[in-house]
């Protein structure tokens, strides 16, 4: 054997032992919270081991921590209000930004430059503790503590980097084909949604996963608007019961994971999207 | 194409949604924040207290709550800019050298960071819990006796650095993510040239890699300096600013004087953070520009 063979071999090793040791750091706390959830109070506070139980045994793990938190423990409800929030958030998104997306990419209107560039400053310049305007705000519009309320803030704050990302996407696409259309005597409204929306699908794709993240894991905003127990999101409810149920830690780690496992889901199907969706976020800013 | 004044009108159309959700919910916001920022006002009584700079006085001067505050950021973003983003670019650098299993790696790094802030800070005091956490029971069992029920976030020694350790968990998969697509984006041929002309790998990255991702490694700056000072999920969950104020940051100052009602000295408090936040930006982006320069 060589030197550089030698020199080689050792360089993979040092660089899988690296990689290796980060990838079990990042997974092993989200192991822990799921063998957590499995097991009885007695065992958190008496035992360490990695499984609730022997492997063969899986089906007497205590699974009933499951049946507990959705039902008792109101995770069942918070589970529901935050798809709930994401799906109408998310669609309204989409809708309303790709609208003036459409338009900022291909009409002609008065003070379009400026609104614009006022949209996009929004996003670059860094403005901290809105939430205590936009509590007032809701306060004095009756939307305080509303689901409503909620999801004005959620579409407004998800609103200029679906506009930015979507009109860089427009400006992309070939006009001849809406030009044919306009001669054929289609609207303008019948142009966006026949042709332009469908040829979006790419970029709508990635603003759909990007912003059912941020929604999904929104915190701030439902802890400073919401109140009632029944209109809360899963972030806020996990908070409520941990503030509750102190030492209950299976349950609480059985909470954790039901908020987890969509967002790890989607995130496994959908990972390209995302790095996409992230990628373009940031290097384009 | 000529257009029409009506046109013009139809086409207006298509904004209105977003424009007035916008208006209402983003820009008006901003706005109040700087009017309510000069009143005194517990956010019920019909009068509002004209004041000033009063209230930016005494947050300037009067407040080292506050200041304190901004430093506990400060240091999760210091330990963020060197650790974290010290780490995203040597997994980024060993990632991209085409080896076996990197999607599976990418996978796994990135999953902290699609995970809520909550999920994370609950987990993590789980894990770091005096009595019942695994990291105790772990550093016991391998000699450390000593840490046998030691509440690393009650302890003021420790409660800010544990808190700063999931930061950087949670985020240097994101400055990863961000920083592989940038080394995916430079040219194989230049890296190809410096080999036939005999540049060993260190002098590689430092003339190739180096230089052509000083743009990208600035954006992960910013981006890591603007998460970092603004982090808020993470210590509401893990400590809520405890043990006496040693965990408070500027969110969670602005969100304690807000649920005690001082609306007014809350929005002062906002717009002197977003200031600075503003200026540590430009500082930034300036000093990459110099750095930028000086390679040429």
């Amino acid at each position: 054997m060589n030197i550089f063979k030698i020199k080689k071999i050792l360089t993979s090793t040092v660089t899988h032992t690296i990689l290796i040791a980060v990838a079990l750091t990042c997974v092993f706390p989200v192991f822990w919270m799921i063998s957590s959830s499995l097991k009885t109070q007695s065992q958190i506070f008496s035992s360490m081991s990695l499984l609730p139980g022997p492997l063969l045994d899986i089906l007497n793990w205590n699974w009933s921590n499951y049946i507990t938190a959705f039902v008792k423990a109101d995770f069942g409800q918070y589970f529901f209000n935050s798809v709930f929030y994401t799906v109408v958030g998310v669609f309204f998104i989409i809708l309303i930004s790709s609208l003036a997306a459409y338009a900022f990419s291909r009409l002609e209107f008065r003070g379009k430059n400026f609104l614009f560039y006022l949209l996009i400053a929004t996003l670059l310049i860094p403005i901290p503790g809105v939430f205590v305007p936009l509590y007032l705000l809701l306060k004095n519009l009756s939307l305080l503590d509303t689901r409503t309320g909620l999801l004005l803030c959620y579409i407004s704050n998800g609103l200029a980097f679906a506009i930015f990302l979507l009109k860089g996407f427009f400006d992309e696409l070939p006009r001849e084909i809406e030009e044919a259309a306009l001669i054929d005597g289609a609207s303008r409204f019948g142009i966006y949604w026949r042709i332009a929306l469908p040829l979006a699908k790419p970029a709508i794709a990635t603003l759909v996963i990007m912003n059912s993240l941020t929604i999904w894991n929104e915190f701030l905003l439902a802890l400073v608007v919401l109140q009632d127990k029944a209109k809360m999101p899963i972030q806020r409810g996990l908070m409520v019961f941990q503030g509750t149920y102190i030492t209950d830690y299976p349950l609480l780690m059985a909470g954790l994971t039901i908020a987890t496992i969509p967002i790890v889901i989607v995130y496994l199907l959908m990972q390209k999207h995302i790095v996409k969706g992230i990628a373009a976020g940031a290097l384009k800013g | 194409m000529k257009i029409t004044p009506k046109e013009k009108l139809g086409n207006f159309i298509f904004v209105i949604p977003a424009l007035v959700l916008f208006l209402i919910f983003s820009l008006y916001p901003i706005l109040r924040t700087f009017e309510l920022s000069v009143f005194q006002w517990n956010g019920i009584d019909k009068n509002m207290l004209f004041v000033g700079f009063a209230q930016y006085k005494h947050i300037l001067f009067n407040n080292p709550a506050f200041w304190k505050s901004m430093a506990n950021a400060g240091i999760i973003t210091v330990l963020a800019l060197t650790l974290q983003n010290g780490l995203a670019l040597l997994l980024a650098l060993l990632v991209t050298k085409n080896i076996r299993g990197e999607n599976i790696y990418r996978t796994i790094f990135f999953l902290p960071p699609v995970l809520s802030g909550i999920v994370v800070g609950l987990i993590w005091k789980f894990v770091f819990d005096g009595n019942f956490g695994i990291l105790n029971h772990f550093l016991t069992s391998i000699g450390f006796s000593n840490f046998a029920d030691y509440a690393w976030l009650s302890e003021v020694r420790t409660a800010l650095f544990s808190v700063a350790v999931v930061h950087m968990w949670k985020g240097f998969g994101y400055g990863f993510i961000i920083l592989l697509a940038g080394l995916q984006t430079i040219p194989v041929e230049l890296y190809e040239a410096a080999e036939v002309d005999g540049a060993d790998s260190w002098q590689q990255f430092k003339n190739i890699t180096f230089p052509l991702l000083i743009p990208i490694f600035t954006i992960v700056s910013i981006l890591t300096i603007l998460g970092s000072m603004q982090i808020f999920d993470l210590i509401y969950s893990m400590t809520r600013g405890g043990p006496a104020g040693h965990t408070h940051v500027p969110i969670t100052k602005i969100y304690e004087y807000m649920s005690n009602g001082e609306f007014g000295y809350s929005t002062a408090m906002a717009v002197v953070f977003g200031m600075v936040l503003l200026i540590i930006s430009f500082a930034q982006i300036y000093a990459s520009k110099k750095l930028n320069y000086n390679n040429r």
